[in-house]
């Protein structure tokens, strides 16, 4: 560690002499020393800067403090602190920006309050017209088999489709599995543990199935999709398609969309069949019943309908997970943390959508009695 | 100044990836206080170079010694200590893109220093001017500044710690002539000013001409020679040849002979 920079008041104050290191590492105790000085008033004062030992911008800074911020006042022994000291006193003669006043008080968070509520209107109507936008894509390439993008399309659907097959399987097993449990469990209480069957295949057919894989979709697919495109927005890929005459919802949004039309029902059916499977794992092995009986039973009291009602579901989220996607990734700005930023809005988006249309689903089919 | 041990000292270095040689016995030595440009054609792995020194790639064999100190056996806290005294301008800025320009700025002060927010605030703004910023740029975001002033923002933030060498990659690539050269003017004063070496990657033949004291030629993976401009330019090789006696080389050299902007080091 090297000596500490000093400062000494000589001849009445009407001289300081400077000693010693006035760099980086001693700003702390420069700032000290500059400040005690300043308060006993040397009008004249000349800062005799001869005996100064290593001095960088920062102590050269502090030197010019010292000096009123007149250069001519320091008096150096050698040329290049001289340079030092000039190149600093005009860096900080920069004219001033203006001082930036954040407010943390009781109408910053009224104002936060309203800008999220907007921000969340302009957000709905951003995503409505965003599917307008790929309904007219939809509606404009459906007739031209020119336009579709079939190398593309079939790649996505390997991402999300195929790719997706064991994760979804396995979550929707190992929740098929606790449903039957839980089920058993209250059911044998009233001696009605066969209905666990009933249980499992319902909530599967109807609900869990779909549900399970749009959650896993939306985490999987839609987050994909938005980092994907954001990326390529914020390094000028899509103006590039832009400028190559194409249409970014043409050459990115369609293909993806189609994909997720296509994958979504089949992973679907395949959450269904894993969790029904995991729920006659439970039944055969704590029930006693056997895997024929289970068939049976399920194919005796559940109609083909409720495998209808969840089946419908799947494109409807599977496009809405797609556009929610897509749209995030082109909000995409500049910065990498806009690109995660983004990323986390889209699933949370898609998997609050996902579940506010299911629900209203739910109550929809409840009434319509099917 | 240069019968002085150099700052910079490399012996018999070679970088490879994995059968594909970009170095091969080559030897470098870089002064205090000097600006030494290195130039060589695309893919002859200057910035590959400037990764080994700075410690950021590791070399298969040679000796690089920065400072004084082997880089290749440092130990980690030697080599912190090292980092600091180096200030680094990356191709392309290489600003962290969520923080500020003068959050960018102030990383290496609050990290290596326990400072007063108020002095943090001070010495940030004094690099962003010293940089030739305008200071009302410092609440802005990287992807809200222009070429230009990105590079002035990774100088700025290469200048935190008042380093003693300041590793430049291609600094003025991409910037139009008028802005290029004045930030060639500006590293020149910063040089005579703060006492810097300068390691200079560029293409720019103008940058070559108007700055450095001396230039390195990489080629055939080694440096060919490295002395002033009249004696490389006058070296006999066909690369050089080309480099210097082409179009813009010719254009270059004409353009210092009439006005000559080089100013004398006062170090």
């Amino acid at each position: 560690m090297s000596e500490s920079g000093s400062a000494h008041i000589v001849d009445d104050g009407r001289r300081i002499t400077i000693e010693g290191d006035w760099t980086l590492e001693h700003v702390a105790h420069l700032s000290a020393v500059c400040a005690r000085l300043q308060r006993t008033p040397g009008e004249a004062a000349r800062i005799d800067a001869r005996g100064l030992g290593r001095v960088d911008t920062a102590g050269a800074s502090f030197l010019l403090d010292l000096a009123g911020e007149d250069p001519q006042r320091i008096d150096v022994a050698d040329e290049a602190t001289r340079k030092l000291i000039a190149a600093v006193s005009k860096a900080e003669n920069a004219p001033p920006a203006k001082p930036r006043r954040k407010d943390r008080g009781f109408v910053a968070s009224v104002v936060n309050i309203g800008a999220a509520l907007e921000a969340f209107w302009k957000n709905l109507v951003a995503l409505v017209g965003f599917i307008g936008l790929i309904l007219a894509a939809f509606a404009r390439s459906a007739l031209q088999p020119r336009l579709w993008r079939m190398t593309s399309t079939v790649s996505h659907i390997e991402q999300t489709g195929l790719n997706a097959v064991p994760i979804v399987a396995l979550l929707c097993f190992l929740v098929g599995a606790v449903v039957a449990f839980l089920g058993a469990t209250v059911l044998q209480e009233f001696g009605a543990s066969v209905y666990t069957v009933e249980l499992v295949g319902y909530s599967f057919l109807r609900e869990f199935g779909v549900l399970l894989t749009a959650i896993m979709v939306a985490g999987r697919s839609g987050s994909a999709f938005t980092a994907q495109i954001g990326s390529m927005k914020a390094r000028e890929e899509v103006d590039a398609i832009r400028t190559l005459g194409l249409q970014p919802v043409d050459v990115l949004v369609m293909p993806r969309v189609l994909a997720l039309l296509v994958s979504m029902p089949i992973l679907t059916l395949v959450g269904m069949l894993a969790g029904i499977i995991g729920g006659a794992a439970v039944c055969v092995f704590t029930l006693d019943v056997s895997p024929l009986m289970f068939i049976t039973r399920l194919h005796e009291t559940t109609t083909v309908r409720h495998f209808w009602v969840g089946m419908s579901k799947a494109p409807v989220f599977a496009f809405l997970i797609a556009a929610i996607g897509c749209l995030e990734g082109f909000k995409v700005s500049g910065s990498a943390e806009s690109v995660g930023a983004h990323t986390t809005s889209s699933v949370v988006q898609s998997i609050f959508v996902v579940i506010l249309i299911d629900a209203l689903a739910a109550i929809f089919f409840m009434e319509i009695n099917l | 100044m240069k019968d002085a041990e150099p700052i910079i000292r490399i012996r018999g270095l070679r970088n490879q990836f994995g059968d594909f040689v970009v170095h091969e016995n080559l030897d470098l030595d870089v002064f205090r206080g000097e600006i030494i440009g290195v130039v060589g054609g695309s893919g002859s792995g200057k910035s590959v170079l400037m990764r080994a020194i700075i410690g950021l790639g590791k070399p298969a064999a040679g000796s690089i010694r920065l400072l004084g100190e082997e880089v290749s056996t440092m130990s980690d806290a030697k080599r912190a200590l090292i980092d600091r005294r180096c200030g680094v301008l990356f191709q392309n800025g290489a600003l962290f893109s969520s923080l500020t320009v003068a959050e960018n700025v102030a990383v290496a002060l609050t990290e290596h220093h326990d400072l007063d927010a108020d002095i943090v605030n001070r010495l940030v703004m004094l690099k962003i001017a010293l940089a030739g910023l305008p200071l009302d740029s410092a609440e802005k975001f990287p992807s809200q500044l222009s070429g230009g002033m990105v590079k002035r923002a990774a100088l700025a933030r290469a200048l935190a710690l008042d380093p003693e060498i300041l590793f430049l990659d291609e600094p003025t690539a991409g910037l139009d002539p008028i802005g290029a050269a004045a930030f060639d003017q500006l590293i020149l004063t910063l040089r005579d000013s703060l006492g810097l070496t300068v390691f200079l990657i560029t293409h720019d033949l103008d940058t070559l001409y108007t700055i450095c004291d001396r230039v390195a030629v990489l080629a055939n993976k080694r440096i060919l020679v490295a002395d002033s401009l009249d004696v490389v330019e006058k070296f006999d090789e066909p690369w050089i040849q080309q480099y210097f006696q082409g179009p813009r080389g010719r254009a270059a050299r004409r353009a210092t002979e009439t006005h000559p902007a080089k100013q004398s080091a006062g170090t």
